[in-house]
């Protein structure tokens, strides 16, 4: 019997906090049944969500690798448009669009390299640094770009455009290639040596390096894979508009670290959890869509957006303190 | 008899300050070496810079007589040393088996881990090293163990990874009799299996008891060395230490 509550009480350590953003989620769905009924059984604003989503998704789940790590960074958001800059100005030039993504992805991974370098050889804060970071970017992107957007409507005539963003009998590729980066993400973070000792980084660097893992590196390449996944959403995203416009990215700053928390990962390293994180991601994509879909004023999406993170903190606090 | 490790006369310096000076010490295959010192003398140094976690500054470090460069912690695992450090060096978030494994996960191509044959090995690893609460098994949070469990899964670490050398460094603070008497039965199991340990202690009964030899460590110097049959008495090796230390 007492063997029995060991396996449960191990279970819910490990799932506890994804187990609750998904009731977190499940709760909101019902709020928003009972109060709007007809706005939810209208289906384009379950379209909205997942033509959303995804972008979200790519620039939430390494979040949980870096944040468990315990990093943060916020240059993602303009690492996203550095990405779609690079993707769309080359597509302009003429060159091959899969070539162009594949530079534009390398970008990405090249920007988290220097960010992740800089933070760990020279002991900056994480968040300071990559605060920095995040406004140089944007200002390289605004000078470079002359402030103007650049149109790419030739990107839907080569075949990476239905293969990535295409309509698939009405199902949008996007949400498909979300789901495999979300599947690959679990097991790369769960089953990965990778995902393991970035966990044992973020729970105690110091017996990490004692063990003989380079903490430099994995954080270095937690970076990486931020950049990477910021690039990704930012290309998708230019490949859906048509259009890479120099502001981009900015908006999602605030929405994709709060899905990360309010999905259960708690800030202080060691802990992070995909599968919560993708419900966090739920969470944040329909509060910022279902509050205009019930037909109340855009204000109240701050409002509540600001609520439910406070709500989810809270909540989460039920999991407990940090272990020493 | 062949050396696991020699230190040849190694200096460390943080800035400006010496931690180790031309500190020379070598283990040999099945023997069980004290390191003593007061506090400050530069075990603790010494011990890092001999498993990897610090480089030397100057000297060599040779594994069964062959010189190695660029020490690392990682290098030290490789050459089959392994150390249950005096904070444990464990992750207390993270379950027993990942701690046991940590840094050399048993691994299919690619990197992906071999959960399920890693859990079989932890379980029946924290039996072998006598857990006995039914609450406790390979996937609970090392978190949730007492001091003397702690120390247990980081000796299992060591047993589990058949070291050559195991460095236990400071391993009977804050333990109970009872737990302290199953270290020094592992101490006894490993080097009957013609194993080294490098046993540092502040207690001189305790490293008395289960030491062959005794290195004397000072300001970073060692400044003696003898056999367990040189002396009769904990008494006589606490006199010499007292005579040598603060001397030269």
């Amino acid at each position: 019997m007492s063997n029995n509550n060991s396996y449960l009480s191990n279970y819910f350590h490990r799932n506890g906090r994804a187990l609750g953003s998904i009731g977190y989620f499940v709760l909101l769905m019902v709020i928003f049944l009972i109060g709007a009924p007809e706005a939810w059984i209208r289906p384009n604003l379950h379209q909205s969500v997942f033509v959303m989503m995804p972008t979200l998704i790519f620039l939430t789940i390494p979040l949980v690798f870096l944040v468990a790590s315990g990093e943060i960074d916020l240059s993602f958001a303009s690492t996203y448009a550095v990405a779609a800059y690079v993707f769309a100005l080359l597509v302009k030039n003429g060159v091959d669009p899969a070539i162009c993504l594949a530079l534009g992805i390398f970008t990405g991974a090249a920007i988290g390299a220097l960010v992740g370098t800089l933070i760990v050889v020279f002991r900056l804060s994480s968040l300071v640094a990559s605060l920095g970071v995040l406004f140089l970017l944007r200002g390289v992107i605004l000078l470079l770009s002359n402030s103007r957007s650049i149109t790419i409507m030739e990107v839907e005539n080569h075949w990476i455009y239905p293969l990535l963003v295409g309509n698939f009998y009405g199902f949008p590729m996007q949400i498909f290639w979300a789901a495999i980066f979300v599947i690959f993400c679990y097991y790369f973070f769960n089953k990965h040596v990778f995902g393991i000792h970035i966990q044992h980084v973020g729970d105690n660097s110091v017996s990490a390096e004692q063990m003989g893992i380079n903490v430099n590196a994995v954080k270095i390449k937690a970076f990486m894979f931020v950049g990477v996944g910021a690039a990704i959403g930012g290309i998708f995203t230019t490949m859906i508009t048509y259009t890479f416009f120099p502001t981009q990215g900015f908006g999602y700053l605030l929405l994709a670290l709060a899905a990360v928390f309010v999905g259960g990962t708690p800030y202080w390293g060691g802990l992070g959890t995909i599968i919560g994180a993708v419900f966090g991601v739920g969470i944040i994509a329909y509060m910022e869509i279902g509050i205009i879909a019930i037909g109340w004023s855009g204000e109240w999406r701050q409002f509540f957006n600001g609520l439910i993170i406070l709500l989810a903190l809270l909540g989460h606090r039920l999991h407990g303190e940090r272990v020493r | 008899m062949e050396n696991i490790i020699e230190l040849d006369n190694v200096t460390k310096r943080f800035g400006g300050i010496t931690a180790l000076n031309k500190a020379s010490l070598k283990v040999t295959r099945g023997e069980v070496v004290g390191l003593i010192g007061d506090n400050g003398a530069g075990k603790s140094t010494l011990i890092k810079t001999l498993v990897g976690v610090y480089s030397p500054d100057e000297g060599d470090i040779l594994i069964r007589g062959k010189k190695v460069n660029a020490w690392n912690a990682l290098k030290a695992r490789e050459s089959g040393i392994e150390t249950v450090f005096q904070d444990r060096a464990l992750t207390p978030q993270q379950s027993i088996v990942k701690n046991i494994f940590m840094g050399k996960e048993l691994r299919y191509p690619f990197g992906f881990i071999k959960e399920k044959e890693q859990i079989f090995e932890a379980n029946r690893l924290i039996r072998e090293i006598g857990f006995t609460s039914k609450l406790i098994n390979a996937e609970s949070p090392v978190g949730n163990l007492s001091g003397g469990e702690r120390q247990g899964v980081a000796i299992a670490r060591a047993i589990y990874n058949k070291a050559e050398l195991i460095v236990l460094d400071e391993p009977t603070n804050n333990l109970s009799l009872n737990e302290t008497q199953k270290v020094f039965d592992f101490v006894l199991n490993v080097k009957k299996s013609n194993r080294s340990v490098l046993f540092i202690g502040h207690n001189i009964y305790h490293v008395y008891d289960i030491s062959d030899r005794f290195v004397i460590l000072d300001r970073g110097e060692v400044v003696h060395q003898l056999n367990k049959n040189d002396i009769s008495t904990p008494e006589e090796l606490m006199k010499i230490m007292r005579n040598t230390i603060g001397a030269h």
